[in-house]
This record gives C-alpha cells, structure tokens and sequence, in this order.
C-alpha cells in the first residue's frame, strides 16, 4: 500500500492499526464543534460520499438532523465491492479517524447510536475496531460493530438497515428513505466510513484546508483501490481529480500493456485505454463517458485478457446478487449475463448484441434499488468499446485469451457466505 | 394538481391487470413486468389510473400526486 498524498491514511503502520495515543500525535485533538458548525464546514469543503454514489455528505447530515426524535447513525464499512479494499484498510489501519468521523457525524445529526458495519470474513478489521472502541470513552453515544454476512447489496442502505433490524440483505421500496425512517424506525444516516474519516479531517481543520487539494468539484483526498492487471496493487490516496494514467502508474503500470479500466466498481464504468488515460478523476470530467469516481476503483484489463470473457464474467456475478425482488433485475441481468456468455462461448443467437442492448433498456430504471442500473452502466460502456471482439466472439468463438486466468474479481457465493 | 403512476417493482409481480386498464399509459416487457410512462396523467384518464391501481392483486400499483410540481 503506497500513500501519495496522505491525509487519511498519514502515519499509518504496517500490520497493525494506529492506538489511540498514536492517532492524536498524527492528527491531534478533534476540535470539538458544534452541530451546526459541523454542518457547515462539511458543506462548505463540499465532502462527497465515497461509498459509491458521490452524494454530498452535508445534505446527508443536515436532512436527518432535521428530523425529530432520536437518530441512528450508521457507519457502513461493508465493502460491498469487490474490488475495493480501502475501507478494510482504512478500519484496520487508522480505526480512530473513522471513530473521531462517527462521533462528529453524531454530534451533527443528534445521533445517540451508531452502528459500525464491516464484513463478517475480516477479522483484523473487526478487531482493530473493536479495539479502538474500547480505547475511548463512550458517555454520549452507545456504539456497536455489526458484521455483515456480506453480499453485493450491503452497499445499498436500504438493505443494510433492514439487515440491521433483523431481516434479509435486500433492499427496501422508497420512500421512505433511512433519513425519514431507518434503524428501528428511526432517522437513519448511512455514511461510508472513509467519508466519516474525511469528516474527522474537516472537524480539526476546516474546509479551506480540505480545500487545498483536488479541485473545485473533486475536493480533498480520495482512496482509491488499484486492482486487475497492476505490478503493484493496492490502496493509495490521491487528491481529487487525479488523472488515470497517474493512478495507473500509482500501481505500477506505464498503461503500455492495458487495454480497459473499470472505474468506479462494478456499477461504474468500463474505459477504454489509452483513450481515457488523460481522464481526471472527477465527476465533470468523468460524467460524459458514463463514468463516476464511485468507490474510487480503479481496476486494470491488460491486453493479454480477453474483454469479452471478462465482461461476461462480471455480469453472470453481478445478475446473482440481484435481491431478486424486482420483475426486471431477476430477468433481465440472467438473461443479458447468459446471452454474453453464449457469445463469448461462441453460441450467439442471432442479433444477440441487439437483444443484450433492449433487455439493458428494459432493466434501467426499473429497480426498487439501483442494482440494475449499475450492472446496465457497466455493460452499456463495455459494450460502446467492445464492438469489435464482441462481433469477433459471435462470428468465431472463442479467442486465444479467453483461456487466461480471471482478472477482474468476481468472489464465489460460497467466499461472500464464509 | 397533478398525478403519475408509479410502481413497487418489489410488490409488483406481473399479473398485467394494469396493461389491461390503462393501456394509455402502461406497458408489459418481456417478461409481463409494467413499463410505466412518467408523463401526468390527464383528468380524463384519472378514473381509469385509479380503477388499474385499485384492481393491482399485490398493491403495487401507486397513483401519487405529483410534488416536484410544487418545488
């Protein structure tokens, strides 16, 4: 794991999680702020959620502060992704910046528990946390750690708060949202835990701070998880904005022998290289080309993978996490995921690229959660750059790198259930 | 005041009473699931939009009033 640029991640030692005494030589004290104030400086240095979705943090915060009754705060540290790995390392590596993000966010929402969720397989995370938890005094807040027998969907914050009151992992029809009625029926914030230890930051420091690196749309630091092909894979932090040929060569890479990234995650998008090289990792930049910096993965296709069978691949695994609670994703991924295996297989139907693109029309959109629609971004903008093997796969079959090992990860059910 | 349809896509599960009432506004995909229009529904279709969701075996079918109008 290399540290670039490194705010969160600053100070941290190999193999074991920063104490407690450690933490505030680093970071120093929090600052102690109020509510309000803490509303503020986090709108005002623009925080965006880094679970996935970029939402801005301070409209998370303010809408269930305003809210009445008592609130739940809900640290989401699942790593649903499976190709992401910086919220482990950030839980395992520095706890206490997550836990100083927990306590701001719950003076800032008037949140008397929180519930810190990582998966049920990481057991170094859990106990650098539970460890962490035990360091510090409590009086105003009752924290848990939930672990979460992990599956696609524990990103998805309707799932994980009907997880947390008892029931399956799936998603929940809204409104209402976890802001008007989460964890036992109360307002609920879900927050990513690399948000919550932005927060932290931004507590100490203020937002023109915050503001000294990334750019105006893409401020402060960001983890990323460098992943596939790379000589050196691993998490970084990087400011904002930073440009795809500066992650890839954050992970080894001259981008000389890679095909395609997956930025994002698996809901993100498929870029082709060297085109989107100069691409910076930021939402303006990003949007155009049906990207988004997601949960900050950035996953290399090297030339010697075959895209089709990668992509296939990554579809059949994404068509089963569906919750298969809606008409549309139960079908329509199955059907999209076996029609590309067909024709990676070389046993294409005729017009099955036609067909592939409908079904992705008839499943946009159409979910209770946005499962589908993340699976139907990857798919549309692998599709837009595959255009040529796939039209090769379907005319001859299979290709010489179809045989290679697996890049992109795609865990077994039977590793997410361990 | 305006209306739209909306559907539950958890509780909806393809029985296509809708597609039958207001064929207007809904549609089936492959697979006998609706595909809703999100244009307003008219005055004169507003009988027929309540008849389809009232007639929704699993409730999944949703006639609300329209509140982005408002903001």
């Amino acid at each position: 794991m290399s540290v670039a640029t490194p705010r969160l991640l600053d100070g941290i030692r190999p193999g074991r999680p920063l104490t407690l005494g450690e933490h505030l030589a680093v970071h120093g004290p929090p600052a102690g702020i109020d509510a309000a104030a803490i509303i503020d400086a986090t709108d005002r240095a623009g925080i965006l959620g880094r679970g996935g979705a970029g939402f801005p943090m301070a409209r998370k915060l303010a809408a269930v502060a305003g809210r009445r009754g008592p609130k739940v705060l809900v640290a989401n540290g699942v790593e649903a992704e499976p190709m992401s790995a910086k919220d482990g390392v950030l839980l395992s590596r520095s706890p206490h910046l997550v836990l100083d993000g927990v306590v701001a966010a719950a003076t800032a929402v008037g949140a008397r528990d929180a519930i810190v969720c990582v998966p049920a397989d990481t057991p170094d995370v859990h106990s650098a946390l539970e460890g962490a938890i035990r360091e510090r005094d409590w009086h105003k807040l009752r924290i848990r750690v939930a672990p979460v027998r992990a599956g696609y969907l524990g990103g998805e914050e309707t799932a994980l708060v009907r997880y947390l009151d008892g029931g399956p992992l799936k998603p929940t029809f809204t409104p209402p949202r976890p802001f008007e009625r989460g964890v036992r029926r109360r307002p609920t914030l879900v927050q990513n835990v690399e948000t919550l230890a932005h927060l932290a930051l931004v507590e100490r420091h203020g937002p023109g701070w915050f503001r000294e690196l990334g750019t105006p749309t893409s401020p402060g630091t960001m983890l990323l998880t460098l992943s596939g092909a790379l000589p050196q894979p691993g998490v970084v932090e990087v400011p904002g904005g930073t440009r795809l040929v500066r992650a890839l060569a954050l992970g080894g890479s001259s981008a000389a022998d890679v095909k395609a990234v997956v930025v994002g995650g698996y809901f993100g998008a498929w870029l082709p290289i060297p085109a989107a090289l100069g691409l910076a990792l930021d939402e303006p930049e990003l949007a155009p080309h049906g990207a988004a910096v997601g949960a900050g993965v950035v996953a290399a296709v090297p030339d010697w993978a075959c895209a089709v069978a990668e992509l296939a691949r990554v579809m059949s695994w994404l068509a089963a996490q569906s919750a298969r609670q809606c008409g549309p994703c139960t079908n329509g991924l199955p059907a999209i995921a076996g029609a590309l295996e067909r024709l990676a297989a070389g046993r294409a139907e005729p017009g099955a690229r036609e067909r592939i693109a409908h079904w992705a029309g008839l499943v946009r959109g159409r979910g209770a959660c946005r499962h589908p629609d993340g699976a139907v971004r990857l798919l549309s903008t692998a599709m837009r750059s595959l255009e040529a093997e796939l039209r090769d796969h379907e005319r001859h079959g299979p290709c010489d790198a179809c045989h290679h090992p697996p890049v992109l990860a795609t865990p077994s059910v039977e590793a997410i259930a361990a | 005041m305006t209306h739209r349809l909306r559907v539950n896509p958890i509780a909806c599960s393809a029985h296509g009473m809708c597609a039958e009432l207001l064929p207007e506004r809904i549609s089936l995909d492959d697979w006998g699931y609706p595909i809703i229009s999100d244009q307003e529904i008219p005055d004169e279709l507003l009988a027929h939009a309540r008849r389809a969701a009232a007639a929704c075996p699993t409730l999944a079918l949703l006639l609300e009033r329209d509140e982005t109008t408002d903001r």
